[in-house]
Protein backbone atom coordinates (compact mmCIF):
# COMPACT_ATOMS: atom_id res chain seq x y z
CA UNK A 1 0.00 0.00 0.00
CA UNK A 2 3.22 2.63 0.83
CA UNK A 3 3.83 2.72 -2.80
CA UNK A 4 0.59 3.65 -3.99
CA UNK A 5 1.51 7.26 -2.20
CA UNK A 6 2.43 9.88 -4.15
CA UNK A 7 6.54 10.36 -4.19
CA UNK A 8 6.53 13.92 -2.79
CA UNK A 9 5.43 12.62 0.34
CA UNK A 10 6.94 9.48 0.13
CA UNK A 11 10.50 10.81 -0.41
CA UNK A 12 9.84 13.65 2.03
CA UNK A 13 9.20 11.31 4.32
CA UNK A 14 12.96 10.53 5.93
CA UNK A 15 12.31 9.09 8.50
CA UNK A 16 11.71 5.69 8.51
CA UNK A 17 7.97 4.50 9.61
CA UNK A 18 8.05 3.33 12.85
CA UNK A 19 6.61 -0.77 13.41
CA UNK A 20 3.26 0.63 14.24
CA UNK A 21 2.73 3.02 11.55
CA UNK A 22 4.32 0.57 8.69
CA UNK A 23 1.70 -2.11 10.15
CA UNK A 24 -1.16 1.08 9.54
CA UNK A 25 -0.13 1.95 6.43
CA UNK A 26 0.08 -1.75 4.75
CA UNK A 27 -3.20 -3.49 6.28
CA UNK A 28 -6.70 -2.51 5.36
CA UNK A 29 -7.98 -3.66 8.63
CA UNK A 30 -7.16 -0.27 10.39
CA UNK A 31 -9.22 -1.34 13.30
CA UNK A 32 -6.03 -0.80 15.86
CA UNK A 33 -5.41 3.01 14.58
CA UNK A 34 -6.43 4.41 17.61
CA UNK A 35 -4.14 1.91 20.08
CA UNK A 36 -1.15 2.47 17.60
CA UNK A 37 -1.05 5.85 17.21
CA UNK A 38 -0.98 6.57 21.01
CA UNK A 39 1.36 3.83 21.58
CA UNK A 40 3.75 5.61 18.73
CA UNK A 41 3.21 8.90 20.32
CA UNK A 42 3.96 7.23 23.96
CA UNK A 43 6.94 5.74 22.61
CA UNK A 44 8.64 8.44 20.76
CA UNK A 45 9.81 11.74 22.07
CA UNK A 46 7.54 14.49 20.14
CA UNK A 47 9.75 17.20 19.74
CA UNK A 48 11.78 15.13 17.29
CA UNK A 49 9.32 13.78 15.20
CA UNK A 50 6.62 16.95 15.04
CA UNK A 51 7.45 17.78 11.31
CA UNK A 52 7.51 13.81 10.01
CA UNK A 53 3.84 13.62 12.13
CA UNK A 54 2.69 16.27 9.42
CA UNK A 55 3.96 14.15 6.22
CA UNK A 56 2.75 11.05 8.18
CA UNK A 57 -1.10 12.49 8.66
CA UNK A 58 -0.91 13.93 5.08
CA UNK A 59 -0.14 10.35 4.04
CA UNK A 60 -2.79 8.55 6.29
CA UNK A 61 -5.17 11.14 5.28
CA UNK A 62 -4.73 10.24 0.93
CA UNK A 63 -5.49 6.64 2.48
CA UNK A 64 -9.22 8.00 3.31
CA UNK A 65 -9.53 10.47 1.03
CA UNK A 66 -11.54 9.29 -2.29
CA UNK A 67 -13.78 10.10 -4.83
CA UNK A 68 -15.51 6.90 -4.91
CA UNK A 69 -17.18 5.12 -1.97
CA UNK A 70 -14.99 3.57 -0.50
CA UNK A 71 -16.00 -0.07 0.81
CA UNK A 72 -12.80 -1.66 1.79
CA UNK A 73 -10.64 -0.15 4.49
CA UNK A 74 -12.93 0.28 7.15
CA UNK A 75 -11.55 1.87 9.84
CA UNK A 76 -13.16 -0.46 12.67
CA UNK A 77 -16.36 -2.57 12.34
CA UNK A 78 -18.58 0.88 13.14
CA UNK A 79 -17.23 2.32 10.13
CA UNK A 80 -19.35 4.62 7.50
CA UNK A 81 -19.63 5.79 4.32
CA UNK A 82 -20.66 9.31 4.43
CA UNK A 83 -21.45 11.03 1.14
CA UNK A 84 -21.57 15.14 0.90
CA UNK A 85 -21.21 18.03 -1.23
CA UNK A 86 -18.23 20.02 -0.68
CA UNK A 87 -18.05 23.07 -2.48
CA UNK A 88 -20.15 21.65 -5.48
CA UNK A 89 -18.08 18.35 -5.77
CA UNK A 90 -19.72 14.88 -4.19
CA UNK A 91 -17.30 13.48 -1.62
CA UNK A 92 -17.67 10.20 -0.45
CA UNK A 93 -16.17 9.33 2.92
CA UNK A 94 -15.21 6.52 4.82
CA UNK A 95 -15.16 7.32 8.78
CA UNK A 96 -16.32 6.42 12.19
CA UNK A 97 -19.00 8.07 13.84
CA UNK A 98 -17.10 9.80 16.36
CA UNK A 99 -15.27 11.50 13.44
CA UNK A 100 -16.47 15.73 13.21
CA UNK A 101 -17.24 16.92 10.01
CA UNK A 102 -13.98 18.95 10.80
CA UNK A 103 -11.67 16.63 11.16
CA UNK A 104 -13.14 14.88 7.96
CA UNK A 105 -12.36 17.71 6.31
CA UNK A 106 -9.34 18.45 7.55
CA UNK A 107 -7.92 14.69 7.95
CA UNK A 108 -9.56 12.91 5.54
CA UNK A 109 -10.30 15.24 2.76
CA UNK A 110 -7.17 17.62 3.43
CA UNK A 111 -9.44 20.66 2.98
CA UNK A 112 -7.21 22.15 5.56
CA UNK A 113 -8.99 26.13 5.35
CA UNK A 114 -11.54 25.53 7.69
CA UNK A 115 -9.91 25.28 11.06
CA UNK A 116 -9.84 23.73 14.46
CA UNK A 117 -9.45 26.61 17.16
CA UNK A 118 -10.54 24.95 20.76
CA UNK A 119 -12.58 22.55 19.25
CA UNK A 120 -15.47 22.74 21.57
CA UNK A 121 -17.82 25.16 20.17
CA UNK A 122 -16.40 27.97 22.00
CA UNK A 123 -14.40 30.11 19.14
CA UNK A 124 -15.79 30.27 15.78
CA UNK A 125 -12.72 29.03 13.85
CA UNK A 126 -14.29 25.99 12.32
CA UNK A 127 -17.22 28.05 10.79
CA UNK A 128 -18.82 26.02 7.57
CA UNK A 129 -22.09 26.75 5.67
CA UNK A 130 -24.22 24.15 5.63
CA UNK A 131 -27.13 24.35 3.47
CA UNK A 132 -26.95 28.21 3.60
CA UNK A 133 -26.55 28.17 7.04
CA UNK A 134 -23.31 28.73 9.20
CA UNK A 135 -22.42 25.84 11.57
CA UNK A 136 -19.51 24.78 13.71
CA UNK A 137 -18.38 21.85 11.78
CA UNK A 138 -16.12 20.91 15.26
CA UNK A 139 -19.38 19.63 17.17
CA UNK A 140 -21.51 18.53 13.48
CA UNK A 141 -20.70 14.54 13.17
CA UNK A 142 -19.69 14.04 9.32
CA UNK A 143 -22.13 10.65 9.70
CA UNK A 144 -25.03 13.63 10.48
CA UNK A 145 -23.85 16.16 7.40
CA UNK A 146 -24.93 13.23 4.97
CA UNK A 147 -26.46 14.35 1.83
CA UNK A 148 -26.09 17.87 3.16
CA UNK A 149 -24.64 20.83 1.05
CA UNK A 150 -21.42 22.28 2.88
CA UNK A 151 -19.30 25.15 1.79
CA UNK A 152 -15.76 25.55 3.15
CA UNK A 153 -13.58 28.43 3.08
CA UNK A 154 -12.02 26.69 -0.39
CA UNK A 155 -15.46 27.38 -2.04
CA UNK A 156 -16.62 30.60 -1.13
CA UNK A 157 -14.21 32.28 -4.30
CA UNK A 158 -13.93 30.89 -8.10
CA UNK A 159 -10.85 29.86 -9.39
CA UNK A 160 -8.33 33.00 -9.08
CA UNK A 161 -11.31 35.35 -8.10
CA UNK A 162 -12.16 36.00 -3.96
CA UNK A 163 -15.36 36.47 -3.14
CA UNK A 164 -15.60 39.89 -2.25
CA UNK A 165 -15.94 39.11 1.30
CA UNK A 166 -12.45 38.01 0.77
CA UNK A 167 -11.27 40.54 -0.88
CA UNK A 168 -12.94 43.16 1.81
CA UNK A 169 -11.00 41.33 4.61
CA UNK A 170 -8.08 41.96 3.21
CA UNK A 171 -8.74 45.46 2.04
CA UNK A 172 -9.62 46.42 5.60
CA UNK A 173 -7.05 44.33 7.31
CA UNK A 174 -9.94 41.89 8.79
CA UNK A 175 -6.91 39.74 10.51
CA UNK A 176 -3.54 39.78 11.57
CA UNK A 177 -2.36 36.10 12.56
CA UNK A 178 -5.05 34.66 9.76
CA UNK A 179 -5.82 31.98 12.05
CA UNK A 180 -9.91 32.32 12.46
CA UNK A 181 -10.04 34.39 9.47
CA UNK A 182 -11.73 30.97 7.13
CA UNK A 183 -14.45 30.87 9.85
CA UNK A 184 -14.51 34.67 10.54
CA UNK A 185 -15.07 34.87 6.60
CA UNK A 186 -17.97 31.96 6.07
CA UNK A 187 -19.37 33.70 9.17
CA UNK A 188 -19.05 37.36 8.04
CA UNK A 189 -21.22 35.45 4.65
CA UNK A 190 -23.60 33.74 6.19
CA UNK A 191 -24.41 36.31 8.41
CA UNK A 192 -25.50 38.90 5.10
CA UNK A 193 -27.89 36.31 3.78
CA UNK A 194 -29.73 36.16 7.01
CA UNK A 195 -29.99 40.09 6.88
CA UNK A 196 -31.17 39.60 3.48
CA UNK A 197 -34.32 37.16 4.67
CA UNK A 198 -34.81 39.46 7.67
CA UNK A 199 -33.91 37.80 10.32
CA UNK A 200 -33.44 39.32 13.48
CA UNK A 201 -30.83 39.56 16.24
CA UNK A 202 -30.56 39.91 20.13
CA UNK A 203 -29.87 43.22 19.92
CA UNK A 204 -32.30 44.36 16.98
CA UNK A 205 -34.95 47.48 18.67
CA UNK A 206 -38.26 45.46 16.81
CA UNK A 207 -38.85 41.76 16.79
CA UNK A 208 -42.32 41.87 15.39
CA UNK A 209 -41.70 44.21 12.11
CA UNK A 210 -38.56 43.15 9.69
CA UNK A 211 -35.18 44.83 10.66
CA UNK A 212 -33.47 47.52 7.93
CA UNK A 213 -31.51 45.12 5.68
CA UNK A 214 -28.38 47.40 5.74
CA UNK A 215 -26.75 46.07 9.51
CA UNK A 216 -25.42 48.68 12.25
CA UNK A 217 -21.91 48.32 13.60
CA UNK A 218 -23.90 46.74 16.89
CA UNK A 219 -25.71 44.10 14.56
CA UNK A 220 -22.50 43.07 12.83
CA UNK A 221 -21.05 43.20 16.16
CA UNK A 222 -24.04 40.74 18.16
CA UNK A 223 -24.28 38.86 14.86
CA UNK A 224 -20.18 37.85 14.83
CA UNK A 225 -19.89 37.23 18.55
CA UNK A 226 -19.68 33.51 17.81
CA UNK A 227 -16.29 34.05 16.20
CA UNK A 228 -13.32 34.80 18.15
CA UNK A 229 -10.15 36.81 17.15
CA UNK A 230 -7.09 36.60 19.40
CA UNK A 231 -5.36 39.29 17.55
CA UNK A 232 -8.16 41.57 18.33
CA UNK A 233 -9.09 42.63 14.46
CA UNK A 234 -12.43 43.25 15.34
CA UNK A 235 -12.78 46.78 14.65
CA UNK A 236 -11.23 45.92 10.50
CA UNK A 237 -13.54 42.71 10.65
CA UNK A 238 -16.44 44.97 10.90
CA UNK A 239 -15.35 47.96 8.33
CA UNK A 240 -14.70 44.91 5.84
CA UNK A 241 -18.58 43.40 6.51
CA UNK A 242 -19.77 46.72 5.73
CA UNK A 243 -18.36 47.32 3.02
CA UNK A 244 -19.62 44.71 0.94
CA UNK A 245 -22.81 45.58 2.69
CA UNK A 246 -22.75 48.48 1.10
CA UNK A 247 -21.76 47.02 -2.69
CA UNK A 248 -18.50 48.59 -2.77
CA UNK A 249 -16.30 45.43 -2.92
CA UNK A 250 -18.67 43.81 -5.16
CA UNK A 251 -18.67 46.94 -7.22
CA UNK A 252 -14.53 47.08 -7.17
CA UNK A 253 -13.97 43.08 -7.90
CA UNK A 254 -16.46 43.76 -11.56
CA UNK B 1 -14.22 10.55 21.52
CA UNK B 2 -15.14 7.31 22.67
CA UNK B 3 -16.57 5.34 19.81
CA UNK B 4 -20.15 5.07 19.55
CA UNK B 5 -22.86 3.55 17.37
CA UNK B 6 -24.73 5.86 15.17
CA UNK B 7 -28.15 5.54 13.80
CA UNK B 8 -30.49 7.64 12.74
CA UNK B 9 -34.28 7.41 13.35
CA UNK B 10 -36.99 7.60 10.38
CA UNK B 11 -39.61 8.77 12.71
CA UNK B 12 -40.78 9.31 16.25
CA UNK B 13 -41.72 5.85 17.09
CA UNK B 14 -38.83 4.34 15.25
CA UNK B 15 -36.62 6.61 17.34
CA UNK B 16 -37.81 5.78 20.51
CA UNK B 17 -37.79 1.66 19.04
CA UNK B 18 -34.43 1.88 18.63
CA UNK B 19 -33.42 4.00 21.93
CA UNK B 20 -34.96 1.05 23.84
CA UNK B 21 -33.06 -1.66 21.73
CA UNK B 22 -29.54 -0.11 22.89
CA UNK B 23 -27.99 -0.08 25.95
CA UNK B 24 -27.01 3.78 27.28
CA UNK B 25 -27.75 5.15 23.95
CA UNK B 26 -28.83 8.83 23.73
CA UNK B 27 -30.80 11.04 21.26
CA UNK B 28 -28.98 13.24 19.16
CA UNK B 29 -30.03 17.03 18.37
CA UNK B 30 -27.92 19.53 16.94
CA UNK B 31 -25.39 17.88 18.91
CA UNK B 32 -24.01 21.28 20.52
CA UNK B 33 -23.82 20.37 23.69
CA UNK B 34 -23.83 16.79 23.86
CA UNK B 35 -20.85 15.81 21.75
CA UNK B 36 -18.53 18.68 23.40
CA UNK B 37 -20.09 16.38 26.81
CA UNK B 38 -19.01 13.15 24.79
CA UNK B 39 -15.71 14.72 23.92
CA UNK B 40 -14.90 15.66 27.24
CA UNK B 41 -15.46 12.01 28.59
CA UNK B 42 -18.57 13.22 30.99
CA UNK B 43 -21.53 11.12 28.38
CA UNK B 44 -20.49 8.13 27.46
CA UNK B 45 -23.15 6.88 25.36
CA UNK B 46 -22.44 3.56 23.40
CA UNK B 47 -25.08 4.77 20.90
CA UNK B 48 -26.48 7.57 19.33
CA UNK B 49 -30.28 7.80 17.64
CA UNK B 50 -30.16 10.90 15.59
CA UNK B 51 -33.79 12.40 15.41
CA UNK B 52 -32.31 15.94 13.88
CA UNK B 53 -33.76 15.30 10.80
CA UNK B 54 -37.43 13.88 11.92
CA UNK B 55 -40.19 15.54 10.46
CA UNK B 56 -41.25 17.63 13.84
CA UNK B 57 -40.05 20.81 12.31
CA UNK B 58 -43.35 22.35 11.67
CA UNK B 59 -44.12 25.33 13.96
CA UNK B 60 -48.09 26.13 13.79
CA UNK B 61 -51.08 27.59 15.19
CA UNK B 62 -53.27 24.82 17.76
CA UNK B 63 -56.37 24.37 18.00
CA UNK B 64 -57.34 26.70 21.49
CA UNK B 65 -55.20 30.00 19.14
CA UNK B 66 -51.61 28.56 20.91
CA UNK B 67 -48.75 27.64 18.62
CA UNK B 68 -46.94 24.35 18.94
CA UNK B 69 -43.32 25.06 18.13
CA UNK B 70 -41.57 21.07 16.98
CA UNK B 71 -39.11 19.39 19.17
CA UNK B 72 -36.73 19.21 15.79
CA UNK B 73 -37.24 22.94 14.87
CA UNK B 74 -33.65 24.67 15.27
CA UNK B 75 -33.73 27.37 17.76
CA UNK B 76 -33.36 30.73 14.95
CA UNK B 77 -35.94 29.30 12.89
CA UNK B 78 -38.15 29.36 16.03
CA UNK B 79 -36.69 32.51 16.88
CA UNK B 80 -37.41 34.43 13.55
CA UNK B 81 -40.26 32.67 12.92
CA UNK B 82 -43.32 34.80 11.94
CA UNK B 83 -46.00 33.22 14.54
CA UNK B 84 -43.36 33.10 17.48
CA UNK B 85 -42.35 37.05 16.28
CA UNK B 86 -45.55 38.09 16.36
CA UNK B 87 -47.04 35.88 19.23
CA UNK B 88 -44.02 35.39 21.55
CA UNK B 89 -41.62 38.24 20.92
CA UNK B 90 -39.87 37.26 24.45
CA UNK B 91 -39.54 33.50 22.85
CA UNK B 92 -37.40 35.01 19.88
CA UNK B 93 -35.66 37.28 22.35
CA UNK B 94 -34.27 34.87 25.24
CA UNK B 95 -33.32 32.50 22.47
CA UNK B 96 -31.57 35.09 20.21
CA UNK B 97 -29.75 36.01 23.60
CA UNK B 98 -28.33 32.32 23.87
CA UNK B 99 -25.16 30.78 22.00
CA UNK B 100 -24.35 32.46 18.90
CA UNK B 101 -25.64 32.45 15.48
CA UNK B 102 -23.90 29.13 14.68
CA UNK B 103 -25.02 27.05 17.38
CA UNK B 104 -28.64 28.50 17.43
CA UNK B 105 -28.59 27.34 13.82
CA UNK B 106 -27.74 23.77 14.72
CA UNK B 107 -29.87 23.67 18.29
CA UNK B 108 -32.86 21.59 18.14
CA UNK B 109 -35.91 23.33 20.58
CA UNK B 110 -35.76 19.92 22.14
CA UNK B 111 -32.10 19.50 22.63
CA UNK B 112 -32.03 23.11 24.19
CA UNK B 113 -34.29 22.10 26.91
CA UNK B 114 -32.01 19.43 27.25
CA UNK B 115 -29.18 20.88 27.73
CA UNK B 116 -26.97 20.52 30.86
CA UNK B 117 -25.23 22.63 33.26
CA UNK B 118 -22.13 24.39 32.27
CA UNK B 119 -21.04 24.84 36.71
CA UNK B 120 -17.29 24.25 36.08
CA UNK B 121 -17.60 21.51 38.76
CA UNK B 122 -20.05 18.95 36.84
CA UNK B 123 -17.20 19.69 33.27
CA UNK B 124 -14.06 19.01 35.67
CA UNK B 125 -13.39 15.24 35.96
CA UNK B 126 -10.64 16.51 38.51
CA UNK B 127 -13.37 17.53 40.96
CA UNK B 128 -16.02 15.74 43.19
CA UNK B 129 -19.71 16.45 41.24
CA UNK B 130 -22.82 14.53 42.54
CA UNK B 131 -24.53 15.43 39.03
CA UNK B 132 -22.05 13.85 36.94
CA UNK B 133 -21.05 11.24 39.37
CA UNK B 134 -23.60 10.46 42.11
CA UNK B 135 -22.40 10.07 45.89
CA UNK B 136 -19.08 11.95 45.32
CA UNK B 137 -19.92 15.01 46.95
CA UNK B 138 -19.79 19.06 45.38
CA UNK B 139 -16.73 20.63 45.42
CA UNK B 140 -18.61 23.63 43.78
CA UNK B 141 -20.16 24.16 47.35
CA UNK B 142 -17.21 25.88 48.73
CA UNK B 143 -15.18 26.03 45.90
CA UNK B 144 -14.97 29.49 43.30
CA UNK B 145 -19.10 29.20 43.08
CA UNK B 146 -19.74 32.70 41.50
CA UNK B 147 -21.65 31.54 38.81
CA UNK B 148 -23.80 28.73 41.48
CA UNK B 149 -27.43 28.93 42.30
CA UNK B 150 -28.52 31.55 45.07
CA UNK B 151 -32.21 29.40 45.14
CA UNK B 152 -33.68 25.96 45.11
CA UNK B 153 -29.97 24.60 45.91
CA UNK B 154 -28.60 22.14 48.74
CA UNK B 155 -25.48 20.70 49.51
CA UNK B 156 -25.63 18.25 46.98
CA UNK B 157 -25.34 20.46 43.99
CA UNK B 158 -25.64 23.81 43.29
CA UNK B 159 -25.24 23.91 39.58
CA UNK B 160 -27.75 26.33 37.57
CA UNK B 161 -29.76 25.49 34.30
CA UNK B 162 -27.94 27.03 31.49
CA UNK B 163 -30.69 27.81 28.73
CA UNK B 164 -32.55 31.14 28.13
CA UNK B 165 -35.01 29.35 25.89
CA UNK B 166 -36.38 28.04 29.03
CA UNK B 167 -36.60 30.85 30.86
CA UNK B 168 -39.57 32.98 28.29
CA UNK B 169 -40.93 29.31 28.41
CA UNK B 170 -41.45 28.79 31.87
CA UNK B 171 -42.59 32.31 31.84
CA UNK B 172 -45.24 31.78 28.96
CA UNK B 173 -46.61 28.50 30.73
CA UNK B 174 -45.31 26.13 27.76
CA UNK B 175 -46.23 22.52 27.90
CA UNK B 176 -43.56 19.66 26.61
CA UNK B 177 -45.22 17.02 24.46
CA UNK B 178 -43.07 13.78 24.54
CA UNK B 179 -43.47 10.36 23.44
CA UNK B 180 -42.53 7.06 25.36
CA UNK B 181 -40.50 3.94 25.22
CA UNK B 182 -44.37 2.37 24.81
CA UNK B 183 -45.56 4.98 21.82
CA UNK B 184 -47.14 6.36 24.48
CA UNK B 185 -47.74 10.27 24.36
CA UNK B 186 -48.30 12.68 27.29
CA UNK B 187 -47.76 16.37 28.39
CA UNK B 188 -45.78 18.35 30.78
CA UNK B 189 -46.32 21.45 32.48
CA UNK B 190 -42.92 23.43 31.50
CA UNK B 191 -42.89 23.80 35.99
CA UNK B 192 -42.80 20.42 36.06
CA UNK B 193 -40.47 19.79 33.23
CA UNK B 194 -37.31 20.43 35.07
CA UNK B 195 -36.12 19.71 38.66
CA UNK B 196 -34.47 20.58 41.56
CA UNK B 197 -31.63 18.31 42.72
CA UNK B 198 -33.13 17.21 45.82
CA UNK B 199 -31.21 13.72 46.30
CA UNK B 200 -30.61 13.12 42.89
CA UNK B 201 -28.82 15.78 41.29
CA UNK B 202 -27.66 13.71 38.02
CA UNK B 203 -31.64 13.45 37.42
CA UNK B 204 -32.01 17.15 35.60
CA UNK B 205 -35.51 16.81 34.19
CA UNK B 206 -38.41 14.43 34.98
CA UNK B 207 -38.31 12.82 31.60
CA UNK B 208 -38.55 8.73 32.08
CA UNK B 209 -36.09 6.95 29.91
CA UNK B 210 -36.13 6.61 26.41
CA UNK B 211 -38.84 9.56 26.23
CA UNK B 212 -38.47 12.00 23.34
CA UNK B 213 -39.77 15.49 22.90
CA UNK B 214 -42.14 16.01 20.28
CA UNK B 215 -42.75 19.75 20.45
CA UNK B 216 -43.75 22.22 22.64
CA UNK B 217 -46.97 24.45 23.23
CA UNK B 218 -47.16 27.57 24.20
CA UNK B 219 -50.88 28.62 25.30
CA UNK B 220 -52.83 31.84 23.94
CA UNK B 221 -51.92 34.84 26.29
CA UNK B 222 -52.14 38.34 25.71
CA UNK B 223 -48.16 39.60 26.35
CA UNK B 224 -46.95 40.07 23.32
CA UNK B 225 -47.53 43.84 23.49
CA UNK B 226 -45.51 43.87 27.08
CA UNK B 227 -42.72 41.61 27.82
CA UNK B 228 -39.13 41.93 28.31
CA UNK B 229 -36.35 39.64 28.15
CA UNK B 230 -33.39 41.03 30.22
CA UNK B 231 -29.77 38.68 30.14
CA UNK B 232 -27.01 40.04 32.59
CA UNK B 233 -23.53 38.61 31.69
CA UNK B 234 -19.92 38.98 32.06
CA UNK B 235 -19.82 40.49 28.28
CA UNK B 236 -21.91 41.84 26.12
CA UNK B 237 -22.49 38.43 23.70
CA UNK B 238 -21.52 34.95 23.75
CA UNK B 239 -21.54 34.00 27.72
CA UNK B 240 -24.35 32.52 29.54
CA UNK B 241 -26.36 34.45 32.34
CA UNK B 242 -25.33 35.18 35.49
CA UNK B 243 -28.76 36.27 36.51
CA UNK B 244 -31.88 36.55 33.36
CA UNK B 245 -35.34 37.76 33.79
CA UNK B 246 -38.09 37.23 31.42
CA UNK B 247 -40.91 39.30 32.30
CA UNK B 248 -44.54 39.20 30.40
CA UNK B 249 -47.59 41.41 31.27
CA UNK B 250 -50.79 42.07 30.39
CA UNK B 251 -51.79 45.29 30.83
CA UNK B 252 -54.90 47.32 31.49
CA UNK B 253 -53.92 51.23 31.03
CA UNK B 254 -51.53 51.93 33.63
CA UNK B 255 -52.41 48.82 35.76
CA UNK B 256 -50.62 45.18 35.20
CA UNK B 257 -53.63 42.84 35.29
CA UNK B 258 -51.41 39.82 35.26
CA UNK B 259 -47.72 38.81 35.23
CA UNK B 260 -45.90 36.39 34.36
CA UNK B 261 -41.43 36.31 35.83
CA UNK B 262 -39.23 33.62 35.53
CA UNK B 263 -35.09 33.86 36.39
CA UNK B 264 -32.31 32.26 35.01
CA UNK B 265 -29.08 31.73 35.63
CA UNK B 266 -29.98 31.30 39.46
CA UNK B 267 -31.04 27.90 40.18
CA UNK B 268 -31.28 24.35 38.99
CA UNK B 269 -34.07 25.09 37.16
CA UNK B 270 -35.60 28.05 35.31
CA UNK B 271 -36.90 29.58 38.37
CA UNK B 272 -40.70 31.26 38.17
CA UNK B 273 -41.38 34.16 40.60
CA UNK B 274 -44.86 33.29 41.78
CA UNK B 275 -44.73 35.24 44.66
CA UNK B 276 -44.01 38.09 42.83
CA UNK B 277 -46.43 37.79 40.18
CA UNK B 278 -49.37 37.73 42.64
CA UNK B 279 -48.13 40.86 44.20
CA UNK B 280 -47.96 42.64 40.74
CA UNK B 281 -51.72 41.29 39.23
CA UNK B 282 -53.97 44.41 39.91
CA UNK B 283 -51.16 46.54 41.23
CA UNK B 284 -50.35 49.78 39.60
CA UNK B 285 -47.22 49.51 37.34
CA UNK B 286 -44.94 52.31 39.36
CA UNK B 287 -41.52 51.56 40.73
CA UNK B 288 -42.38 51.04 44.48
CA UNK B 289 -44.33 47.78 43.30
CA UNK B 290 -41.93 46.88 40.80
CA UNK B 291 -38.81 47.01 44.00
CA UNK B 292 -41.61 44.44 46.28
CA UNK B 293 -42.17 42.06 43.62
CA UNK B 294 -38.48 42.11 43.29
CA UNK B 295 -37.82 41.01 46.85
CA UNK B 296 -40.73 38.75 46.93
CA UNK B 297 -38.91 37.12 44.13
CA UNK B 298 -35.60 37.00 45.76
CA UNK B 299 -36.49 36.15 49.68
CA UNK B 300 -35.83 32.61 49.64
CA UNK B 301 -32.58 33.24 48.17
CA UNK B 302 -29.75 31.78 50.03
CA UNK B 303 -25.99 32.86 48.85
CA UNK B 304 -22.59 30.73 49.08
CA UNK B 305 -19.28 32.33 49.53
CA UNK B 306 -18.88 34.37 46.27
CA UNK B 307 -22.40 34.58 44.84
CA UNK B 308 -24.25 36.77 47.09
CA UNK B 309 -24.14 39.45 44.18
CA UNK B 310 -26.88 37.39 42.09
CA UNK B 311 -29.09 38.43 44.45
CA UNK B 312 -29.21 42.45 44.43
CA UNK B 313 -28.83 41.80 40.97
CA UNK B 314 -31.69 39.30 39.84
CA UNK B 315 -33.66 41.78 42.22
CA UNK B 316 -32.30 45.33 40.21
CA UNK B 317 -32.70 43.12 36.73
CA UNK B 318 -36.37 42.48 37.45
CA UNK B 319 -37.21 45.83 38.19
CA UNK B 320 -35.52 47.20 34.95
CA UNK B 321 -37.24 44.01 32.60
CA UNK B 322 -40.73 44.88 34.38
CA UNK B 323 -40.24 48.75 33.08
CA UNK B 324 -38.65 48.10 30.01
CA UNK B 325 -41.80 45.38 29.50
CA UNK B 326 -44.54 48.12 30.79
CA UNK B 327 -42.57 50.60 28.28
CA UNK B 328 -43.66 48.15 25.21
CA UNK B 329 -40.70 45.51 25.55
CA UNK B 330 -39.16 45.16 21.85
CA UNK B 331 -42.57 43.67 20.35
Amino acid sequence: MCENFPTYIAEEIQEPLTEDEAALLSEDDLSKLGKSRRDFLGKTALAAIAAQLLLHDQAFALKYMSDAPVTNNAVSELAMTVKMTINGAEKSVAIEPNVTLLDALRERLQMTGTKKGCDHGQCGACTVIVDGKRVLSCLTLAAQAEGLNITTIEGLGKGDELHPMQESFITHDGFQCGYCTPGQICSAVALLDEAKRGEISYVSTNISKKPPTKLSDDEIRERMSGNICRCGAYPHIVEAIKEVQNGKAEAKSS
Amino acid sequence: MNEFKYLRASDASDAVSQFSKESKSKFLGGGTNLIDLIKENIEKPSALIDVSRLALREIKKTANGGVSIGATAKNSDTANHPLVRENYPLLSQAILAGASQQIRNMATNGGNLLQRTRCFYFYDPAMRCNKREPGTGCDALEGLNNYSAVLGWNEKCVATHPSDMCVALAALDATVKVKGADGKERTIQFADFHRLPENTPEKDNNLQTGELIIAIEIPKSNFAKNSYYLKVRDRTSYAFALVSVAVALEMNGKTIKQARIALGGVAHKPWRAMDAEKLLANAKADDATFKKAADAALKDAKALEHNAYKIELAKRAIVRALKKAVDGGIA
